[in-house]
């Protein structure tokens, strides 16, 4: 017990340094490299928690696609942090009030809450037995069976995001030569190469 | 549990999935398929659509788990969807060619919104309701855009997207509040929850109320959430206008009067004020700004603002005769935009489109069918009997009487008086004023149908009322059945 509380703090304290350095460093590749520190050390997190299938997700997606499409466009675009960040000790007053103001409507509501009956009795999905299914059969169950609706509605969502970027940025260029494979293969030595017979000793 | 009944429950909803992707690999496939071709297609698939309404899931059913519901409500509104979405496609099958917009996606585009809307009619749930939304909005968003080369075209488009994101980020917001409270997204779950509570309701769930109702407003595109409505029909080209202006607004209201109906009739006291309030802002707006306005697109932004809030009224009301004035409203309120669209898209000189109220003088001379079918659409949109607009406004303001809204009814009333200024404005531009450079002619067919179609159905109205009043009252009655 003690070293799963000691692995926990380690995980979790690793996550909070390098959010906070994600947004504080000053290179912008740095801040992506932290951000994938983070990413690793939530799946962790997941880990111990035995929720194994969110961990390895996190692992593929953030990591291995997300986090790496974020440093690709880092640094092909050569942003620099220095510049975007020179305007935000000028609004640390007035956004500081903003999110105080925030902050005590936020107690006010949220100080009065209760909730209705029979809200923690659980009227959600039931949890499976972690012995009898695993995390991904279990998930699979609710995601493909129970909620098979939403799944594919959001399908459907992901697939008009697709098709309104390529309508919005898909650019066709005239005059621009595209590699076309079956012109390369059908073409003939006799269409691109003209031999001349030269005389011997003549000069050009 | 089969997935077969879910599927014959959701049919309509299937079908337009499954054909708005073949009509997407079709046009990116066949390259000779012109982009009008798909969009025709894409008509047809709408109209089998509407034959499906008729043999799919039966009324009060639940589908896919509590997540899905038809009922006679469902079942009206649906129908007005298809016919919305169907009528403006066919009257945009021309002008996708003159507006050069020649690209088959925005039919599939159009269909994937279509989608949306009939998803959002029949949600049950909070979180279908937010897929639907989103699906349907976010097919417009790029609708809207579509002309990429118009500054104009662009601008509407990344207003719509930006404000319209804020919106759902405040229905989001909403919904896990109340969600937070109850712990459940069914509607039936909540509706039983807010029954059964006594004293008054938490100040959280207040505060979602508030939210979700602030949310739904924006896409309904009610006073105080109505400033995207005149730059993107401005901006956006007109066939998407006109599609913006018709079966979007309709699904909008049919998803706010579910949720405040369904879940929250409980905590009519509640919302009732919020509904009251945004009802009389947008009357007064609608009809007051309007005035002023010299494009013509404009001008059907600020009347369909009007329009909403005059809806409103018969949600405010909140008893069964309301709602079955809500749904007349908006049958009748989606003939005349189609119809008035109609004539906005006709409205081409020299090959250009123009927009200005101006350009329309004389049209009595230069197009007297024209003008006939113009004015008898404004005077309808002004609520002269006896015309359909007429009793639209009849319905709802007497469903108001009868909740004891007098002071909302009376407000109504002279809002709709200040408003008739500006459509009669319109009809003496089209028979007094010297003419002006006469339209293009022949409109087209397409147009033509169109306009034949919504002019007969508003003049008719006063002698053939059934259909459209009987089901307004078996939708009316699907919230009011588990009640007695």
């Amino acid at each position: 017990m003690i070293i799963h509380g000691l692995v926990f703090y380690l995980f979790a304290a690793i996550v909070v340094a390098s959010a906070v350095m994600v947004i504080s460093a000053r290179n912008p590749v740095h801040s992506v490299l932290f951000l994938i520190l983070a990413f690793f050390n939530a799946a962790g997190l997941f880990l111990l928690m035995g929720a194994e299938f969110l961990a390895m997700i996190l692992v593929v997606v953030y990591v291995g696609a997300v986090a790496v499409l974020f440093l690709f466009v880092v640094m092909m675009l050569d942003v620099s942090l220095a510049e975007i960040q020179q305007g935000f000790l000028q609004y640390l007053p007035v956004g500081a009030l903003v999110g105080l103001v925030l902050l005590i409507e936020l107690i006010m509501a949220l100080g009065a809450w209760t909730l209705a009956p029979g809200t923690l009795e659980g009227q959600g999905m039931p949890i499976p037995d972690p012995g009898q299914v695993t995390n991904t059969e279990a998930l699979g169950n609710v995601i493909y069976g129970h909620y098979v609706y939403l799944f594919q509605t959001a399908g459907i969502i992901l697939l008009v995001a697709m098709i309104g970027a390529i309508v919005l940025t898909l650019r066709q260029r005239p005059g621009v030569r595209r590699q076309s494979i079956a012109r390369q293969v059908t073409r003939k030595p006799t269409d691109a190469v003209e031999l001349k017979d030269m005389p011997s000793g003549g000069g050009v | 549990m089969s997935i077969g009944v879910d599927i014959v429950a959701a049919l309509p909803e299937v079908f337009l999935a499954l054909s708005a992707i073949v009509l997407l690999m079709l046009g990116a496939f066949m390259r000779e398929l012109s982009a009008r071709s798909v969009a025709t297609l894409a008509v047809g698939a709408i109209g089998l659509a509407t034959v499906l309404l008729y043999f799919g899931g039966g009324r009060g059913e639940l589908a896919f788990n509590g997540l899905f519901v038809n009922d006679a409500f469902t079942e009206f509104m649906k129908l007005l969807i298809l016919i919305g979405s169907g009528l403006t496609m066919i009257m945009s099958l021309r002008s996708i060619d003159q507006e050069r917009m020649a690209r088959f996606e925005y039919a599939v585009l159009l269909l994937f919104a279509t989608l949306g809307m009939l998803m959002m009619v029949s949600a049950n749930n909070l979180i279908s309701l937010y897929m639907g939304l989103e699906l349907q909005s976010l097919a417009l968003y790029v609708v809207a855009a579509l002309r990429r080369e118009s500054l104009r075209s662009s601008e509407a488009g990344l207003k719509y997207f930006v404000l319209g994101s804020l919106a759902s980020g405040m229905l989001l917001y909403g919904l896990s509040m109340v969600y937070g409270f109850t712990g459940t997204t069914s509607f039936e779950a909540l509706g039983q929850i807010f029954a059964n509570q006594e004293g008054l309701p938490s100040t959280g769930l207040i505060v979602g109320l508030v939210f979700i109702a602030a949310g739904l407003a924006f896409k309904i595109s009610a006073v105080p959430f109505h400033m995207w409505t005149p730059d993107v029909y401005e901006g956006a080209p007109t066939a998407v206008t006109a599609f913006l202006a018709a079966a979007p607004k309709v699904a909008a209201m049919a998803l706010l009067v579910r949720v405040l109906m369904g879940p929250f009739i409980d905590l009519v006291d509640q919302w009732q004020q919020i509904v009251v309030f945004i009802s009389l802002a947008s009357m007064i707006l609608g009809s007051v700004a309007a005035i002023a306005q010299r494009n013509m697109k404009r001008l059907m932004a600020y009347s369909s603002i009007g329009h909403v809030g005059f809806a409103l009224v018969g949600l405010a009301a909140g008893n069964e005769a309301g709602i079955r004035g809500v749904a007349v409203y908006m049958a009748i309120y989606l003939f005349m935009t189609v119809g008035s669209f109609a004539i906005i898209l006709a409205m081409r000189v020299n090959g250009r489109a123009v927009e200005g109220v101006e350009d329309l003088a004389g049209l009595s001379k230069t197009n007297p069918m024209l003008a006939l079918a113009m004015a008898i659409l404004m005077f309808s949109m002004a609520g002269i009997p006896p015309l359909a607009g007429f009793f639209a406004k009849f319905y709802v303001f007497m469903a108001a009487i009868e909740a004891g809204l007098h002071t909302l009814a009376v407000i109504g009333v002279l809002a709709s008086v200040v408003a008739a200024f500006y459509y009669l404005r319109i009809i003496k531009v089209m028979y007094f004023d010297e003419a002006a450079d006469s339209f293009d002619q022949p409109v087209g067919r397409e147009l033509t149908s169109v306009l034949w179609i919504s002019t007969v159905v508003i003049t008719v109205f006063v002698l053939i009322p059934g259909p459209i009043v009987e089901g307004a009252t078996a939708a009316a009655e699907s919230f009011f059945i588990a009640a007695r």
